[in-house]
């Protein structure tokens, strides 16, 4: 029997039981779209949290907290602002090289408005060290810190919710019920929050002074150093290491690359992906399942055909395979529309979700690779069984 | 003519197991042959053996022991695809309940065997157009199984085993479906064919009226031959 005769037939027996084929084919098609929308949704989070890491630039420095391994979750900060200073002193080159930032969630109200904000309290260099830049007015000066002066710094978002629009340079606020008063507003950046930091444009800067009164302590939470260049950055991170060994124990602190960091997040997120994709592979496997049970259902009803047909001339190897075809088109159908579905509901994820999700042509190929896969492999049993019927036998049954 | 017979049967025993003790023996010893346009009768009452020996003559079973060869071959030789090729080209059955695939139509399932030789649709449609008016049946062409009589089925089923011009037709109780008179009506188109087309062809009944029709009566009484009587 040809190929193409081979997929007539099989075509012809699904069309011949609709409703049958198309739940049968129900169970892949959520199984392949779980996993497409699943795996885009991993995929796009990486995209876009590795993008917000790269986005601080690939010549900063992180010293954050514990000995660096993610994996025994949070530790808590003994960073002081003494540390940062004492960094700074022995990095050589324009200063300032190091900031640091203590954070905290606290509510904001100016004229009657009410905000939610990150409030961090961030040293003079914060803003350079960064890299952020203001639309409007100036960062707080050293003075200001040393002043432990009620002045601060509005993300973009934020100072549109607290001012509407206008302009907010030297109008007052209150942070927690405590005056401060407007001095620079950032320009807005567009990011989204991540494990490395709050959205930059719904935060609040204040002197790392005033805001550790505020928080009530006077730990540090995270240190930023800017390396000179790409090529000092081993200098740098050793220097910076050695100055807070003086004080700290060796676990107490890690001083990570950006590279590093994003080393370490890509491989979370891949093992993120792959678990996602693999729950989504269950169902997968389950509309597999589905495939054999009906095939095998098919095969036991068509039995007499079967015999039949092997006495009109099919060899073995045709009726295998027509079984084979019939469970291939139908995983494959489910896989087409299950990608479909998965590429439609990866989109409007990405269009009104905040996860952002990304269709990769790996995760297409992945879903129509194995929707083929899954028929051959869950119609094999039943193409088998039905190959290998004793014509005799299966012509005797009515 | 010289040269091996179309079919012979030598010595051929058919044992069936049931489970582990238990044994059926269907044939004890069958040997006869059939040569190109013979017209055979194959009598034997219920239970005589009469359709495991079909089975074996159709390339659809093995013997437990003797041999069935086709022109000379023994089946028991052929692999797989062989049987089947053998079936495809040189064999056409006619089954008591007619089997005709009810999802398709007439002229479909006349075109079945042909699936399994190559040859494109058309000339596929063609060749059961044929057959199909062969039988008297040109004007049923799109009628399902369920849409025709037991008489009609069983003429589709004759055309079916006629379009591939097999060398043998094998026919398992043709009539045991139908009334006396369409019964005889089949067997007046067996017996046109067989002659149109010098098809050989053997005819498996209980009955001795349809039995007494062929040229030569073979009759099977417990796995056994009766010795043969000419008619
Ligand atoms: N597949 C089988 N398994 C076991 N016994 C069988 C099988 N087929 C036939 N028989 C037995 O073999 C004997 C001959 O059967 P069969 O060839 O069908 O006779 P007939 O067609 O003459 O009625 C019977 O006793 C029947 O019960
Ligand atoms: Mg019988």
């Amino acid at each position: 029997m040809s190929a193409r005769e081979a997929i007539r037939v099989a075509l012809q027996a699904l069309l011949s039981n609709r409703l049958r084929s198309a739940l049968t084919t129900l169970g892949v098609l959520i199984g392949v779209m779980s996993v497409v929308l699943l795996v885009s949704i991993g995929q796009g989070a990486r995209t876009e949290i590795t993008g917000a890491i790269e986005g601080l630039g690939s010549n900063l420095l992180f010293v954050l907290p514990g000995d660096g391994d993610f994996g025994s979750g949070p530790s808590r900060s003994r960073f002081i602002a003494d540390d940062i200073e004492r960094i700074d002193r022995q990095l050589p080159g324009e200063q300032p090289r190091v900031a640091g930032s203590a954070v905290g969630a606290e509510s904001l109200q100016a004229d009657g408005q009410r905000f939610n904000a990150t409030v961090q309290a961030v040293t003079a260099g914060y803003t350079s060290v960064l890299d952020r830049e203001l639309g409007r007015g100036q960062p707080f000066t050293e003075s200001d810190v040393v002043t432990s002066r009620r002045t601060a710094v509005l993300g973009a978002t934020t100072a549109e919710e607290l001012f509407a629009g206008q302009d907010p340079i030297g109008r007052q606020f209150s942070i927690g019920g405590i005056q401060f008063r407007v001095v620079g507003v950032l320009t807005r950046i567009g990011g989204e929050a991540s494990p490395f930091g709050p959205d930059q444009d719904r935060t609040v800067l204040v002197p790392v002074t005033t805001g550790q009164r505020l928080f009530g302590t006077d730990r540090i939470d995270s240190i930023f150093v800017r390396a000179s260049s790409t090529e000092t950055i081993e200098v740098d991170r050793s220097t910076t290491e050695r100055v807070l060994g003086e004080r700290l124990d060796e676990d107490e602190f890690s001083v990570v690359s950006q590279d590093e960091i994003i080393g370490v997040v890509g491989d979370i997120l891949s093992i993120l992906t792959t678990v996602l994709g693999a729950i989504a592979g269950i169902s997968l496997l389950v509309g597999g399942v589905g495939v054999s049970n009906i095939m095998l259902v098919s095969v036991s009803e068509r039995t007499r055909e079967i015999g039949l047909r092997k006495a009109l001339g099919a060899r073995t190897r045709d009726i295998t395979v027509q079984f084979l075809l019939e469970a291939v088109a139908l995983t494959v159908l489910g896989g087409v529309i299950g990608l479909g579905l998965g590429i439609g509901g990866a989109a409007l994820v990405a269009e009104f979700a905040p996860v952002p999700a990304e269709v990769t042509w790996w995760s297409i190929a992945l879903a129509l690779g194995t929707s083929v896969a899954v028929g051959i492999i869950f119609g094999v049993l039943p193409a088998r069984r039905a190959g290998q019927l004793d014509p005799v036998e299966a012509l005797r049954r009515d | 003519m010289t040269g091996p017979s179309l079919l012979s049967a030598e010595a051929v025993e058919r044992v069936y197991r049931l489970g582990r003790e238990v044994e059926v023996h269907a044939l004890r010893g069958v040997s006869f042959t059939v040569d190109r346009g013979d017209y055979v009768a194959i009598m034997g009452s219920s239970g005589s053996g009469k359709s495991t020996l079909l089975n074996l003559l159709g390339a659809l079973d093995r013997p437990t022991a003797g041999h069935v060869r086709y022109d000379g071959r023994d089946v028991a030789d052929m692999g797989d695809p062989e049987l089947a090729e053998l079936r495809n080209r040189r064999i056409g059955f006619v089954f008591q309940s007619f089997h005709l695939l009810p999802r398709l139509t007439a002229l479909d399932n006349v075109a079945l065997p042909l699936v399994y030789r190559g040859g494109t649709p058309r000339s596929r449609r063609q060749a059961a157009l044929e057959a199909l008016t062969a039988v008297g049946l040109a004007d049923r062409l799109d009628h399902r199984p369920g849409e025709l009589s037991g008489g009609q089925q069983q003429r589709v089923a004759i055309a079916r085993a006629l379009v591939t011009d097999p060398a043998l037709l094998l026919a398992d109780e043709p009539t045991g479906n139908l009334d006396t008179a369409t019964g005889d009506d089949i067997m007046e188109l067996l017996e046109q064919l067989q002659a149109d087309h010098g098809t050989a062809l053997v005819v498996i009944t209980h009955e001795a009226q349809i039995a007494r029709r062929a040229d030569r009566t073979i009759e099977l009484r417990d796995g056994l031959l009766v010795p043969e009587v000419p008619a």
